[in-house]
């Protein structure tokens, strides 16, 4: 099914997800990772070994949502760039999505720029928090997007807004 | 007949030749070198690491290997190594291998003058060539090999045009889609004959969530334009591969980019005469060999995508145990087993994953067709082969 449908499905990765109460608790990674490939980066990422580890190269990456505390770590280290950092409970209405993102030029903290999901598709407009690029992170920047709440698990890439669209102030998020 | 002094040719002696300075190439070479032997490294470009200096993107496999780290950097390591090595392997670069003689020499161009070179272990590790697709206008400018459009991009800086339409979502074709993207050129699509994705899914997922529509069950019908490709035809397949009748649509483009598979270059294996074995699963005619990847001819080793198509990590593992099994008929060393057998575990945890049943087919296929050979010569061993 998924290797047909190509994108992952929203239900697909409800196994992944922890449960709704921990969701409300603080950041957590989510690791899209849907495949046995020889891979294995992630369990040695983590500083708190919350990534179970593996029987085997090929095993699917399963994290103890008690132990993760969303450090991101592991979404640096991903070679597939399957991690996000999400965090429902960064304000009232808005949560924070880390995102890989190894395009240039890359949004500075301030910009609004198109929030898109796992089709390449706009679901919302997004204000940068901070671009992460350090050495340790190997030229795989990773960016911080505040989204409205009921996008955090849908945003996945950005866009950014061209010309006399940027705006680089106002929280501007437009439902499409 | 006497020769001017420049003319005389010396016979160059080596314990071991790699042939290719690719990841598998650079592997055996380091391993046969930490074993102590005398190693000659031949590659035809200016650089080692063969495609590994076009693969800007971070590598999967183990840890205790190169995983997370990107191509470009494991072929810096990889020649690092090398260089901080033993100190007992000479460079041949912008250095050719002609062909192999019967009595075990190899004939190398450099700088167009053409020498001789005697070693007495030859590992051929030469990689692969990709394939072509046959459909109409498939020569006009603009029709690119995913390898090239790497090499122009990765290597020297150059886009091959605006908008490019990828035929085939195998790993290669979802790498090198990325990389279009991060260039900033336009992708119109990813065409797939299968009806799945043949390349990991976490390549595809990061195409899709840039717009990347992937079309399994699709086809490229024709090129089309009058001097230069200025769009493609697709249309939908059946599932034996048949165009659809209907479904044909076309789409402007100005690149269209064939990332259809690969095929061992094996013309050195197959000249020196090992026995060849066809083995679609692996890309095509393929050497056959032993787990230690020795070939039929008991002084030739093969490794990589020479040996059959399959991942740079798989070629590194491959090139290590032909090093190692190169060396270990030269010098005694009571650890060869245990290191063997260690690498060849490790080739076993990197093919047992979802993708690996295309290439775990194609080496049950060798390892019986070496089984039923061995059988039938028992007795006519040849004597050079390791005690």
């Amino acid at each position: 099914m998924l290797k047909k449908t190509k994108v992952p499905a929203f239900y697909e990765h409800k196994n992944g997800l922890p449960h709704a109460e921990r969701m409300l608790q603080g950041p957590f990674a989510l690791i899209e990772c849907y495949q046995r490939i020889p891979c294995d980066p992630c369990q040695y990422a983590c500083p708190r070994e919350a990534i179970k580890t593996f029987q085997d190269i090929n095993d699917l990456p399963e994290i103890d949502y008690d132990r993760c505390n969303g450090c991101g770590r592991c979404l640096s280290k991903c070679p597939g760039l399957a991690i996000v950092i999400i965090d429902s409970t960064f304000s009232l209405q808005e949560g924070l999505v880390k995102i890989p993102f190894e395009f240039l030029p890359l949004p500075v903290a301030g910009d609004v720029v198109e929030a898109l999901n796992r089709e390449g598709r706009v679901v919302c407009r997004a204000r940068v928090l901070k671009v992460e690029n350090a050495q340790w992170q190997d030229r795989t920047p990773v960016i911080w997007l505040t989204v409205p709440k009921e996008h955090v698990l849908d945003v996945r890439n950005l866009r950014l807004i061209q010309g006399d669209e940027r705006d680089g102030g106002r929280y501007n998020c437009l439902p499409l | 007949m006497r020769c001017k002094r420049e003319r005389v040719i010396f016979l160059q002696q080596t314990e071991i030749a790699v042939v290719g300075g690719g990841p598998a190439g650079l592997a055996a070479a380091l391993e046969a070198v930490k074993m102590g032997c005398q190693v000659t490294l031949i590659d035809r470009h200016a650089f080692l690491g063969g495609q590994l200096v076009k693969q800007t993107h971070k590598f999967f496999g183990s840890s205790k290997q190169y995983a997370g780290i990107r191509g470009i950097d494991i072929a810096k390591r990889l020649a690092g190594d090398l260089d901080s090595g033993p100190g007992k392997v000479s460079l041949e670069l912008n250095t050719t291998v002609l062909g192999y003689y019967d009595d075990g020499v190899l004939l190398v161009e450099k700088d167009e003058r053409v020498s001789p070179l005697f070693p007495e272990r030859i590992i051929v590790a030469t990689g692969a060539m990709e394939k072509m697709l046959l459909f109409r206008n498939n020569d006009l400018p603009g029709v690119y090999g995913a390898g090239a459009v790497q090499t122009l991009m990765n290597l020297y800086g150059v886009v091959p045009g605006c908008r490019v339409l990828m035929i085939g979502a195998g790993n290669i074709g979802l790498i090198v889609s990325y990389q279009l993207l991060q260039a900033g050129v336009e992708v119109a699509a990813i065409v797939e004959g299968d009806t799945r994705i043949g390349g990991y899914l976490v390549h595809a997922a990061k195409v899709q969530r840039s717009g990347i529509p992937i079309y399994t069950s699709h086809t490229i019908l024709e090129a089309t334009g009058e001097n230069c490709v200025e769009g493609a035809v697709i249309c939908q397949v059946d599932e034996k591969w048949q165009p659809l009748a209907g479904t044909e649509r076309e789409i402007a483009v100005d690149v269209i980019c064939l990332a259809v598979g690969l095929t061992p270059l094996t013309e050195l294996l197959r000249q020196a005469g090992c026995e060849m074995y066809y083995v679609p699963e692996l890309g095509g005619y393929v050497p056959l060999r032993d787990e230690n990847m020795q070939t039929t001819l008991p002084h030739i080793f093969v490794a990589g995508d020479a040996a059959g198509v399959e991942e740079a990590s798989i070629a590194m593992v491959e090139g290590k145990i032909a090093g190692i099994s190169a060396a270990g008929s030269l010098r005694s060393c009571t650890k060869i087993d245990g290191l063997l057998e260690a690498c060849r575990q490790e080739l076993h945890e990197l093919r047992a994953g979802d993708t690996g049943d295309k290439s775990r087919r194609g080496l049950e296929k060798l390892r019986k067709t070496m089984e039923k050979r061995k059988y039938a010569e028992k007795d006519e061993s040849t004597g050079l082969l390791r005690a």
